[in-house]
């Protein structure tokens, strides 16, 4: 079942020509995946871990597709070295669209162990971070992505149980 | 033979091809001997020249060879899956299996030991897996660059490594010149 913000997020990537899309799912991003599945426009393959994710992801840009990742936010605990050995240390623009689980409305509480580290490593790693809490929030997305591909940086959007409850 | 001693052979052969090479001795070997535009060196990230070579050559045409190590493919394993259910028929990654983390003192690997990475490819699903001696690498590698279809060497060699130089280009200036080098390329016109 997808929503108007699930096509929504896909569009806005459209527009700021991402061809390339790697995916470690959650239940939360299910309808993002979903539609990203049906869009010719974007090339969607899945992996296994993140830090490999961000690897094909290296890849795609330097092949000349504009990368993203679709992410938990359990995988920054995952990417600290790759985020800055790889990501960062080669300015290789990639915005992460995050779900944002452990926060109000949370059901599984280790989530919520992995949530309050979530902006202090982003915040050490000095990457730029949104927070999505509500679904008119989305219509920020596409000056995060023109801002990602300017500054060539990884930037992290978080989407909580809040943003994605108001968009159901 | 050592690793060192297959890629001194295999310069001819790689030169003018894209070449994305795993980090510490490998890449600074490669640097040492033919620091092209075409190689991209990677200087952290252990684990990841086969993703990031697979990503270059889903991304383009032209073919890519990325240089492994078992160490560096044994801490990325599942990377065999990704590859093998994501066929590139420009694609070629040639591990060089010495049994060993030649870049942190030779310590072994279970590459050396029980796991076959050979057996590992084929069992994820990859379709044109080859394991070779040393010797034999040279001719395996042209072989997977005349045909068309994505190939997995495994490269069976010696332990050891020679003295080399650090890499001392900017990684910007590495990605970069990448980036200009793929964009230019004939495959991708």
């Amino acid at each position: 079942m997808t929503t108007a913000t699930d096509a929504k997020i896909v569009d806005d990537l459209i527009a700021n020509d991402i061809r390339f899309i790697t995916t470690v799912p959650c239940k939360q991003l299910a309808g993002v995946i979903e539609v990203l599945n049906e869009t010719d426009e974007i090339h969607h393959v899945p992996c296994n871990k993140e830090d490999e994710g961000m690897g094909l992801c290296a890849g795609a840009y330097m092949g000349g597709k504009r990368p993203s990742i679709i992410m938990q936010n359990t995988a920054i605990g995952v990417t600290v070295n790759t985020l800055a050995t790889l990501i960062q240390f080669y300015n290789i623009p990639l915005p992460m669209l995050i779900s944002y689980r452990g926060e109000v409305g949370e059901k599984v509480a280790c989530q919520v162990e992995m949530a309050i580290h979530t902006k202090a490593i982003l915040d050490q790693l000095h990457i730029p971070y949104y927070h999505f809490h509500h679904k008119d929030q989305v219509g920020e997305l596409d000056g995060i992505l023109k801002h990602t591909q300017m500054c060539k940086k990884p930037t992290a959007i978080l989407m909580d149980a809040s943003f994605w409850g108001s968009a159901a | 033979m050592i690793r060192h001693d297959i890629l001194k052979e295999l310069i001819p052969v790689i030169s003018d091809h894209l070449v994305v090479c795993n980090i510490g001795l490998p890449s600074q070997e490669l640097h040492m001997l033919d620091d092209q535009p075409s190689n991209f060196y990677m200087l952290g990230t252990m684990g990841l020249a086969s993703s990031i070579g697979l990503g270059v050559a889903m991304a383009q045409k032209d073919k890519v060879i990325a240089i492994d190590g078992d160490g560096s493919v044994l801490t990325n394993l599942a990377t065999l899956s990704t590859i093998a259910n994501n066929p590139c028929g420009n694609f070629i990654l040639l591990i060089i299996d010495n049994g060993s983390y030649g870049s942190t003192g030779d310590q072994a690997t279970y590459a050396g030991m029980k796991t076959s990475l050979t057996a590992v490819a084929e069992a994820c699903g990859c379709e044109n897996v080859v394991e070779c001696s040393a010797e034999d690498t040279v001719d395996t590698v042209k072989t997977a660059l005349a045909g068309d279809e994505m190939t997995v060497i495994i490269s069976k060699c010696q332990s050891g490594n020679v003295p080399v130089p650090v890499i001392e280009i900017d990684p910007v200036v590495i990605r970069q010149r990448f980036m200009d080098e793929i964009a230019k390329r004939p495959a991708n016109q």
